[in-house]
């Protein structure tokens, strides 16, 4: 797993540290030789395709789960060692699950209070309103759960969860059951409630856009390992293999040919590679690579020389993504605004807006 | 296992005589009956099902509740209020010819054809609840299906509901035909010898053990037939039941005459299966009312509550420990455990009373062997309460089940992540939800120990009297009169399960749609 400098840079002041873990079971294991570190008041996200273990990872860090091998730290305390853990209930870890699983038998006010036992009962029911109020349910105390909508369960959760101001917060997949539109609002929402509470919290998810919407760490798990662990913007721009840049964020590749140190030639023309990747890996002249091409790389230009025919397009409201045949064969995506409507099979200019391209190895 | 192993002993005399004269007779009326009462209330049972859920016409909403009545009178007491009613003297008799008409055509009342009606109408309303279950969930829009397929709505009933509705409909069959099986006082009032009642006979009469272990032996093997096919469309349920359908949909405006056609079959339903009989009952109780109100009808009424609170509270806790074990530990021993203690509900009484006898015939044997003095045992409290956990834990355990399915496995996890654990989330969680379970339980044990005839009659301790046991002393000697009030305080009693049922079937789906 590669780590870049900046996140190796802030691992001094670790809050949450995940080390060498492996979850499953001794005939499969899900996941092996976890690490990463998440710094007080951060958020995290762990993105990867269903199955691929990650919920395991979440309740294993939640205590639900046994750890086949590895460590958890929690503020300078182990949670989790060879042969030893700190029973779930003890681990002082808020978790807000995928059906929300509110009790049915309490109000939304009760709910909150649950997890608030060791205060007084006047001192508990204003912590519990004061977390109902945060989410924007103050209106709702006496509401029963089957009452609220589904987004409405969601803020109780999320209440109940943050109120006894646990170390961490895990969310596992919170919104996937809200409809679009509700989630991206939820989100933010959400993650500005963190950061004003200053609440370190780790989620899971299978969809990119509610990873980029919250967190401001991501890790990639595919393949039975946590890929790439790094800041949004890293992910989706330096991505450390081809998997993470076929599942973070749309994208082609196109085969390239070294001609230089710093230099890749593509059927869209020589392009120079991003330092970090000159690091990385080690290519020589007349190297065979794959270049990637983010959408947003390839800008339309009627002035340009370079014309690219359309192959197909789809329509985002705001936008289009247009696939492109160029020369030689190959096809790219390109975003382009959408007053530039164009029928399949016109031909358009276009020209790259790209200062470093990511290369990998051919496969 | 002591009627299994019962086929290695021998008793020559008095089985001789049962295997010549008594089985083949009663097991043919037992078979005859079955077929008969399943036919007859699996029909009345879908027609009057489709009629409330699919149909409109005028007191709908009333008979759709009010047919589920029925449930409150046990097969004995409708049993004795039909041979009152319609026996030759009885009070139709009488009528009719007070007022100079022919009386003549009225039901023989101690023919094939009235035991199969009084049990039809008795155990009609297990078709009649699941089928309307059925209709309800897939009924009305696969009307919508045949409709939006071209088949009018009379060609989408035949064609797509009823047959959908299949497996609701063969579960409310077998499940009649269990209690059919099962069933020991209603045949006992028309003196019509069934395996049941030679069980009882074999013992009582005839003091033969052995005999009776045999019958109980061919009673089982029916039993066990109809409880694996009753499982099988359980399973047919599960695999068809998808999402709630809506349940808005319109129901089908009948014509003047059909109007009338479904008014009139509800209500002479309404009227045979529970306004004739307690009118009837009422009709015996009321003159003799302050001569029956005497110190020993108080105390057939103690010693009932005494042995139904009792068996609650053993049954009850039994079933929260299974359910709570089932729960915990997932497995397949577990599992089985649980099918096994919950099997008793489809034992006949009078099977489980001689196969519980024996084993404590033993235990008794040995303690005398040990200078005890003898019959600790048998007939003892002890007994009672073991047969009667074995029959109705199911009864028990079914409605805290249903609770406990509500509590997800999240829940658990949610309360832990909370720091609520151990007791605390038995207390503060799991408790509170299975509340209303628990009451349920509560009641529904109580009433059906309280209607038990024939476990309670077959080991009750010397002199010890229920009021179900009065009214079948009382009956079978014909004192109807006298058996009304007893029937009437059990019936009053059973209502209330009855409620509780109509409750969950009718406003449950309301709740759970709005969530």
């Amino acid at each position: 797993m590669i780590h870049s400098e900046h996140v190796l840079a802030s691992k001094a002041k670790n809050y949450f540290s995940v080390e060498q873990l492996s979850v499953g079971y001794e005939s499969r294991i899900l996941l092996a030789d976890v690490n990463f570190h998440l710094s007080k008041g951060s958020i995290g996200c762990l993105l990867g395709p269903s199955g691929c273990g990650k919920s395991t990872l979440l309740r294993a860090i939640a205590g639900f789960e046994q750890s086949l091998q590895g460590r958890i730290y929690l503020d300078d305390n182990w949670l989790n060692r060879p042969g030893r853990t700190v029973a779930a209930e003890h681990r002082n870890i808020g978790m807000v699950f995928q059906d929300y699983s509110l009790f049915p038998h309490l109000s939304a006010l009760e709910n909150v209070r649950f997890g608030l036992y060791g205060l007084s009962r006047p001192n508990a029911i204003a912590k519990a309103r004061h977390w109902l109020g945060q989410v924007g349910l103050a209106n709702k105390e006496k509401a029963m759960p089957h009452e609220l909508s589904g987004g409405e369960q969601q803020r109780v959760a999320l209440a109940r969860a943050l109120a006894p101001e646990p170390e961490l917060v895990l969310l596992d997949e919170p919104f996937s059951s809200l409809d679009l539109e509700f989630r991206e609002k939820l989100s933010r929402e959400v993650r500005e409630l963190f950061k004003a509470s200053n609440t370190t919290a780790l989620m899971v998810t299978h969809d990119q856009h509610e990873a980029f919407a919250m967190a401001d760490y991501i890790g990639v798990i595919n393949n039975n390992r946590l890929e790439q662990w790094d800041d949004a913007y890293h992910v989706y721009h330096q991505p450390v293999n081809q998997s993470v840049a076929d599942f973070v964020g749309q994208g082609v590749f196109l085969k390239g040919e070294i001609v230089a140190d710093n230099a890749v030639k593509t059927a869209l023309g020589e392009l120079s590679i991003g330092d970090d990747y000159l690091q990385a890996s080690v290519f020589s002249v007349g190297d065979i690579v794959q270049v990637l091409m983010r959408p947003d790389d390839i800008i339309h230009d009627d002035a340009s020389a370079m014309q690219a025919r359309v192959v197909a397009r789809y329509f985002r409201g705001a936008d289009f993504i247009y696939t492109l045949a160029i020369s030689g064969g190959e096809e790219v995506l390109a975003l382009v605004p959408s007053h530039h409507d164009h029928a399949i099979g016109e031909n358009i200019g276009i020209c790259l807006e790209i200062d470093h391209v990511v290369v990998f190895p051919n496969v | 296992m002591s009627i299994v192993s019962s086929y290695g002993t021998d008793d020559q005399g008095a089985l001789a005589h049962i295997i010549r004269y008594v089985l083949p007779n009663s097991l043919l009326n037992s078979l005859a009956l079955t077929a008969g009462v399943c036919l007859l209330a699996g029909a009345i049972g879908v027609t009057l099902a489709w009629l409330t859920v699919s149909c409109e016409f005028p007191l709908r909403r009333f008979f759709a509740w009010v047919l589920f009545l029925p449930l409150a009178v046990p097969g004995y007491v409708m049993a004795f209020a039909f041979v009152g009613l319609f026996e030759y003297g009885g009070s139709l008799h009488s009528m009719l010819r007070h007022y100079r008409a022919d009386s003549g055509w009225l039901l023989n009342v101690y023919s094939y054809g009235a035991i199969v009606l009084v049990l039809s109408l008795v155990l009609y309303p297990y078709v009649y609840l699941l089928a309307r279950n059925a209709f309800q969930t897939l009924g009305q829009r696969s009307i919508e299906v045949g409709q939006s397929l071209g088949l009018s709505v009379r060609q989408s009933f035949f064609k797509v509901a009823l047959p959908m509705a299949r497996p609701w409909i063969a579960g409310g069959i077998l499940l009649v035909a269990m209690e059919t099986l099962a069933d020991f006082g209603t045949v006992a009032v028309f003196n019509y010898d069934t395996l049941t009642t030679a069980i009882y006979q074999a013992w009582f009469s005839l003091f033969s053990l052995s005999a009776a272990l045999k019958i109980a032996g061919i009673l089982l093997l029916l039993v066990v037939v109809v409880t694996v096919l009753e499982r099988h469309s359980r399973r047919q349920r599960q695999y068809a039941e998808g999402r709630n359908a809506a349940r808005n949909t319109k129901r089908l405006q009948l014509g003047f005459g059909a109007q009338t056609a479904a008014l009139l079959f509800c209500s002479s339903i309404f009227m045979l299966a529970f306004v004739l009989p307690l009118g009837q009952l009422l009709y015996w109780a009321l003159p003799n009312l302050s001569q029956e109100l005497t110190v020993r009808f108080w105390s057939y009424v103690s010693g009932t509550v005494l042995l139904a609170t009792l068996a609650m509270f053993v049954v009850v806790s039994m079933a929260v420990a299974l359910a709570f074990i089932a729960r915990q530990k997932k497995g397949l021993v577990v599992t089985s455990a649980v099918r096994l203690a919950t099997l008793g509900y489809a034992l006949p009484g009078t099977v489980l009373a001689i196969g519980i006898f024996v084993p404590i015939g033993y235990v008794d044997h040995w303690l005398q062997s040990k200078g005890l003095s003898s019959g600790l045992l048998q007939g003892s409290l002890l007994v009672m309460m073991m047969a009667y956990s074995v029959r109705f834990l199911a009864v028990a355990y079914t409605p805290l089940e249903n609770n406990l399915l509500r509590v997800t496995p999240s829940i658990d996890l949610a309360s832990q992540s909370l720091g609520v654990a151990g007791m605390a989330m038995l207390r503060r969680v799991h408790l509170p939800l299975l509340g209303p379970g628990i009451v349920t339980a509560m009641v529904l044990v109580f009433v059906d120990v309280m209607k038990e005839l024939p476990i309670t009659l077959m080991t009750r301790p010397f002199g010890f009297n229920t009021l179900a046991v009065r009214v079948f002393e009382l009956t079978s000697e014909g004192m109807w009169e006298r058996a009304a009030l007893p029937a009437l305080a059990i019936v009053v009693v059973g209502f209330l399960p009855v409620y509780l049922l109509i409750r969950s079937t009718e406003v449950s789906p309301s709740v759970r749609a709005s969530k």
